[in-house]
């Protein structure tokens, strides 16, 4: 990117943008500083002192963030493929199995994520049913799962689509069975058709995490939460705020570098 | 082995593309279908691989109805190989692995024995050292090879191959047919839907020219094509002459 810029037309456009970037950012700095409130507000929300009390508390809860984060990883992919793969199966006897794929897609994109949370999370354990766990955390994280691997099913079947009948056509050739075709010819391209739109649930999905803060479970905003009503003083948010950064931005910007490689080889696959 | 179709009839949706189709190939036959785009050809080889379900009539295979609901369809592919115009390998494996799939997953061939088995006959079609390449990276005429092999190594009773140079640059095409002579020449019992007249001539024991979904003619390729008794064909041949493709 900033190669391509810098060569472009000599040094002009690289002092533009750097002249521009420092007066844009350092104007919206100035205004906001400059504002009659700036003294308390950054008493309320940059507060050294509260920094590094809440930090502990709000780290400990991060790791839980960090754990259920990946205990989700674990369990939307294989969810997922699950429901996306029922919906992808042909022929008569299979209606029944596709039925309940689309009825699940369905509702559970309809519901909004966090009152999946609150319904699972409050109502399931108030049952009382012995068998079932009736940790809160595990209701949430099952919430969390449940609903992302509605979306995620949804890209699964988009790339299962997208790899061309004929290679399903000449998976049966072979005498594969309808279940063999699937495994072996089409979801293996499937999936690669849509790695870089996983990706991006994945960046979605590690915020929101936070959600089953409201089931009380002190992950990184709750503790944030409990910080604040006992100083009001608002920092522990934003430490919070700077943990969840520090995730997702290299996240983000690791999903778009593999998205463009990703681009660049497929264009070059088809010369 | 025999294969005969009698009276199929195949429609997508309200449109039919196959009017009552009668055919009969024996053991060891080269069949050529010939006739313009749209006039069945591709359908009628889908349906005798059952990739295609028939609307009416019936499909035998040695006298066995393949046609019939409840047959196993999965086990009368494996005793019918069928080769594509656009190869229609599988990109994310090797032309081993492509070849292999089969046998060690339809067949439950051990994968040391399916992988000598591949090795040796993709020696036979030039293909050696392809072996471990990616589909995208070697010649239309590669991937059209390593697909016959694929449709080969489970050792079909009959060779389907549906117009199988048309996706191809004409100068690799020479390469497929004389892998396709080849196997004729060894007793392969092949149905052959192709452009190419002149292979068709000099390949095929029997041509049958397709015309709206039927078989409106069928005779020794010396005979249809220098006294077609049929106007559809003389004219269809006239054409294709003027193309200069005969």
């Amino acid at each position: 990117m900033r190669k391509r810029f810098l060569n472009e037309e000599g040094a002009w456009p690289a002092v533009i943008a750097i002249v521009s970037t420092i007066v844009f950012f350092g104007g919206a700095t100035l205004l906001v500083v400059t504002s009659p409130n700036w003294p308390r507000v950054r008493d309320q929300f940059f507060n050294p002192d509260d920094f590094r009390q809440a930090a502990p508390d709000v780290l400990d809860g991060f790791w839980l963030n960090l754990q259920l984060f990946g205990w989700s990883m674990l369990l939307i992919p294989v969810v997922a493929l699950l429901v996306a793969v029922m919906r992808s199966l042909r022929g008569p006897a299979f209606f029944p199995v596709r039925l309940l794929a689309v009825i699940y897609t369905d509702v559970l994109r309809g519901i909004p994520l966090i009152l999946l949370v609150l319904l699972l999370g409050f109502g399931v354990p108030a049952l009382q049913i012995e068998l079932l766990p009736s940790s809160a955390t595990f209701w949430g994280l099952t919430a969390l799962t449940l609903s992302y691997s509605a979306y995620t099913a949804e890209i699964y079947r988009s790339g299962i689509d997208a790899v061309p009948e004929s290679q399903r056509s000449s998976a049966r050739a072979l005498g594969l069975t309808q279940w063999q075709a699937l495994r072996f010819a089409i979801l293996p391209q499937a999936v690669r058709n849509v790695v870089p739109a996983l990706m991006n649930t994945v960046v979605s999905l590690q915020k929101d995490v936070a959600l089953i803060s409201i089931l009380g479970i002190r992950e990184a905003v709750r503790e944030a939460q409990i910080y604040t009503s006992r100083t009001f003083n608002y920092t522990s948010y934003v430490v919070a705020t700077l943990l969840f950064l520090a995730i997702s931005i290299p996240l983000t910007r690791y999903v778009d570098w593999y998205t463009e490689r990703d681009r660049v080889a497929r264009s070059q696959a088809q010369t | 082995m025999t294969l005969e179709l009698d009276g199929v009839h195949k429609a997508y949706g309200d449109r039919p593309v196959l009017n009552g189709i009668d055919l009969t190939v024996e053991d060891h036959e080269v069949v050529c279908l010939i006739g313009p785009s749209g006039c069945g050809k591709s359908t009628l080889l889908r349906c005798v691989d059952l990739l295609d379900s028939i609307d009416a009539g019936e499909i035998r295979l040695d006298g066995e109805t393949i046609s019939a609901k409840g047959v196993d369809a999965n086990a009368i592919r494996r005793r019918i190989g069928i080769v594509f115009q656009s190869y229609n390998l599988f990109p994310h494996m090797t032309v081993l692995d492509n070849v292999t799939l089969g046998p060690r997953r339809a067949l439950g061939m051990a994968r040391d024995e399916a992988e000598a088995r591949a090795m040796e006959m993709l020696g036979r079609f030039g293909l050696g050292d392809h072996a471990d390449s990616y589909p995208n990276r070697i010649s239309g005429g590669q991937n059209q090879r390593a697909a016959i092999v694929r449709a080969l190594i489970g050792d079909p009773e009959i060779l389907l191959l549906d117009e199988v140079t048309s996706a191809l640059d004409p100068e690799l095409v020479g390469e497929v047919l004389s892998a396709i002579r080849d196997l004729a020449a060894g007793g392969m019992t092949m149905v052959l839907a192709t452009h190419e007249m002149g292979f068709a001539r000099d390949v095929a024991d029997r041509v049958c020219f397709l015309h709206e979904g039927r078989v409106l003619e069928s005779a020794p390729p010396a005979t249809l094509f220098t006294d077609p008794q049929h106007e559809r064909t003389a004219q269809f041949l006239a054409r294709v002459v003027e193309a200069g493709r005969l």
